[in-house]
């Protein structure tokens, strides 16, 4: 073949090529126009004055498509499927408490998003802004409102690189001083001082103390229940397979995903409720794989998200394995509520 | 000059044969450049899907992406016996390393729209495995072609140019795929049709524009022809008077020749020191303090160095001698070492440590494929090529595994301690044993 035809056809073929490339880049900028409109039959969402101090709210990241999608967003906590009075304030995660606010989300650069954690006020003003080292995944803020964490995914940066770890930030809000890795904690396992380069932490919750709080640690393949201590600075080991751990309201139990032999790779996990005082085990009765760091919205119930058409519905279910799981809102997902 | 055995001798054979002056054939060979582009395109395509594939899981697809790397450890057994049957299938049969690569490449680019279509973990990580199973193909008959393409005087240059190629690729994927995410909203779908587009005008390139049939003896790239035959005397010719025939015996007879058993050996020895990449970022975060949001940038920095310092390695090493620069590579990643156990925290410190990291790949990525190429005979290239990165990669893995298990021991400084001891133990050794003075030496 003389080099003319051979430069012909590589032409052609990048044409061609060309052609497909720009059309599928269209019509993916085209679902744009489409998540801008509301969708019949969704929540009614409008726009008006969100705070984190009325009590009796669920404020939460509004999923539904229209021109309020992705904003911090509340309802009755009495009525979690009413209509949504939506802040303008686009978060990807979210929690409150004590009118103390932590938003974790994107901010578009020119060659690539990156992301932060946004510490709110009550009146959703922003108090402090911390970068955060990759894709925002739990986020939590304590009792007193005056310690913030959050759960980033980092990784992927090999040829086909599936190696993924976590990094867990806890920020004291008061001063400002921030833990930006947990970490820099001493980690006690089995009474002894434990390293390994390929501890995880994930899922920070607090207790009212200001002090203890719990999450998950990850390493050599299997999860834990650690307890920190944010004096000491140290974490200690006390319950296995344990991940996303949420303490309840008064202290003594707590709501995590457990993994489960035999479930799809995909959906490993039960909702399960540790109690802190006897270590045992119950399961909530909700049976389809729970991937949330749950919340509880008073002693008794636990309100998590599942997978939905728009994103994620939320769903709440009875503490102690009683009754039945029900969907109480859709299109909603990282819900905080305000007491 | 530098060839093969006798030098003077050989100079003067490769200017009586080709009956053109030496500094022409110190250009490097059109070929090269086609595989430099090949490779350059079809890493644009696959760093762009490795870029977004975190952001996907999570948030396209809302999946978990943890514990996805335990299939990483299986699947990197599987990767070497990938490789090595790609070296020799290449080498079997007068001129099959074009299609050889070109399956490999090929693969990969068939992966990139089954993408579109699977939704779950166990899916997702097949295609990412037959992905890599088209890297581990096409890797050994690819630097096989490099080497036959180009004269051993010059080759350290064209693995130069061939890896600053293939580097500037993987610098723009991530570029193009979050310009495109950008112009999007949830734009996946088009970030993996537009990297299928871009693969298969890699795989084009290499069906268009690398010549095949480069039978032992090297008739068919053009180049190799002058090479093989130039060097008439030592080496060069033992191989064309014993001519082995390329069975997978004598791919592993390979290993009876003492240069490259050497060579070899030296590389597994030096892999086994060499911590990986992560393992390099996640200290640079941790004992300088690098802050978060750098993170993901710091394998730039690595990539960045290596492009901008291929080349110019790769025609040092052409001149004094490619074992010195290999060597010297490993001082680089040596003197890394040292930065990062220092307590000294400054500004510039983790520059410093990234431009001796790419340094590192610069002075023995491409490098040691030249090494590699002058002790083995044509018939075998591809076969010998792929037993020496094979050795390389296994001895990097035990590393990696023996590292994370010294730093669950020991802490990072003790771990990283003791690997750099380990690395300058081995690089002495190295030194001492000098595969083949022939080979490695300079001609001048």
């Amino acid at each position: 073949m003389t080099l003319r035809n051979r430069v012909l056809i590589l032409a052609t073929a990048i044409v061609l090529l060309a052609g497909i490339a720009v059309a599928s880049v269209l019509h993916a900028s085209a679902r744009a126009g489409q998540r801008d409109q509301v969708q019949p039959g969704g929540p009614q969402v409008t726009a008006g004055r969100v705070t984190l101090t009325t009590p009796a709210r669920m404020v939460f990241r509004n999923m539904a498509w229209g021109p309020h999608r992705d904003e911090l967003t509340t309802v009755p906590a009495s009525d979690p499927s009413g209509p949504r009075t939506a802040s303008g304030l686009k978060c990807l995660r979210f929690y409150a408490s004590s009118g103390t606010g932590v938003c974790l989300q994107a901010v578009h650069g020119t060659v690539t998003d990156t992301y932060r954690a946004l510490i709110l006020d009550a009146h959703l003003k922003v108090r402090a802004r911390y970068d955060v080292p990759g894709i925002p995944s739990r986020a939590r803020v304590s009792p007193t409102g005056h310690f913030a964490a959050w759960t980033a995914f980092v990784g992927g940066d090999s040829y086909a690189g599936t190696n993924f770890s976590t990094r867990t930030a806890i920020v004291d809000t008061r001063t400002g001083r921030l833990t930006p890795s947990l970490e820099s904690f001493r980690i006690l396992k089995d009474g002894h001082v434990y390293h390994a380069a390929d501890v995880n932490f994930w899922g920070v919750t607090f207790a009212a103390d200001d002090r203890t709080f719990y999450a998950t640690l990850a390493t050599k393949g299997s999860t834990y229940l650690v307890r920190g201590d944010l004096r000491a600075q140290t974490v200690t080991t006390i319950h296995p397979n344990v991940e996303c751990p949420s303490l309840s309201p008064d202290g003594t139990r707590i709501a995590y995903k457990k993994r489960v032999k035999g479930l799809p790779k995909d959906a490993p996990w039960h909702l399960y409720v540790l109690d802190l005082r006897t270590m045992r085990e119950t399961s909530p009765a909700e049976p389809r794989s729970v991937d949330d760091q749950a919340v509880w919205r008073d002693d008794h119930t636990i309100v998590y998200a599942l997978p939905g058409d728009y994103g994620a519905d939320l769903y709440a279910v009875p503490a102690d394995g009683t009754g039945k799981p029900r969907r109480i809102s859709t299109a909603a997902v990282s819900p905080a509520f305000v007491k | 000059m530098y060839v093969a055995d006798s030098r003077a001798d050989a100079e003067s054979t490769t200017a009586g044969t080709t009956g053109t002056p030496a500094r022409v054939s110190a250009v490097v060979a059109p070929t090269v450049f086609a595989l430099g582009a090949v490779s350059l395109i079809t890493d644009v395509s696959s760093e762009m899907v490795t870029a977004v594939l975190p952001l996907y899981l999570v948030t396209g697809l809302g999946l978990s992406p943890l514990g996805f790397g335990l299939l990483d450890g299986i699947y990197n057994g599987f990767s070497a016996l990938v490789r090595l049957a790609g070296g020799h299938l290449a080498d079997r049969g007068g001129g099959r390393h074009k299609w050889v690569a070109g399956v490999g490449y090929a693969l990969s680019a068939a992966c990139k729209p089954l993408l579109l279509l699977a939704h779950t973990l166990t899916p997702i990580g097949l295609i990412l495995a037959a992905d890599r199973t088209g890297k581990g193909l096409r890797t050994a008959p690819r630097d096989a072609l490099i080497s036959l393409s180009s004269t051993p005087e010059n080759r350290g240059r064209a693995f130069g140019v061939h890896r600053a190629m293939d580097t500037a690729g993987a610098l723009l994927g991530p570029l193009v795929a979050f310009l495109i995410l950008r112009a999007t909203v949830d734009g996946y779908d088009a970030v993996f049709t537009v990297s299928f587009c871009v693969a298969v005008v890699g795989v084009l390139v290499l069906v268009l524009f690398v010549p095949g049939g480069s039978g032992p003896g090297g008739k068919g790239p053009g180049e190799s022809g002058s090479a093989g035959r130039g060097s008439g005397a030592g080496a060069r010719e033992r191989t064309a008077v014993e001519s082995p025939r390329p069975t997978l015996r004598a791919a592993f007879a390979l290993l009876a020749r003492r240069d490259l058993r050497r060579i070899t050996f030296c590389a597994l020895l030096l892999g086994l020191a060499t911590v990986s990449d992560s393992f390099v970022y996640l200290l640079l975060q941790r004992r300088l303090g690098v802050p978060d949001r750098w993170f993901a940038l710091l394998p730039l920095g690595t990539a960045a160095a290596f492009l901008l310092l291929a080349v110019p390695l790769g025609r040092l090493a052409d001149r004094v001698g490619r074992w010195r620069i290999f060597l010297a590579g490993h001082g680089a990643l040596l003197t890394a070492y040292a930065l990062l156990l220092t307590s000294w925290h400054g500004t510039t410190l983790p520059y410093a440590v990234l431009l001796l990291h790419g340094g590192f790949y610069a002075a023995t990525d491409g490098v040691l494929m030249a090494a590699a190429s002058d002790s083995v005979p044509e018939e075998l290239r591809s076969s010998g090529l792929a037993l020496v990165q094979t050795g390389q990669a296994a001895a990097r893995f035990v590393c990696s595994l023996g590292f994370g298990a010294a730093w669950t021991l020991w802490g990072d400084r003790t771990a990283l301690m003791a690997s750099a001891s380990a690395l300058a133990v081995c690089a002495v050794f190295a030194l001492r044993l000098r595969p083949g003075r022939s080979v490695l030496e300079p001609a001048r």
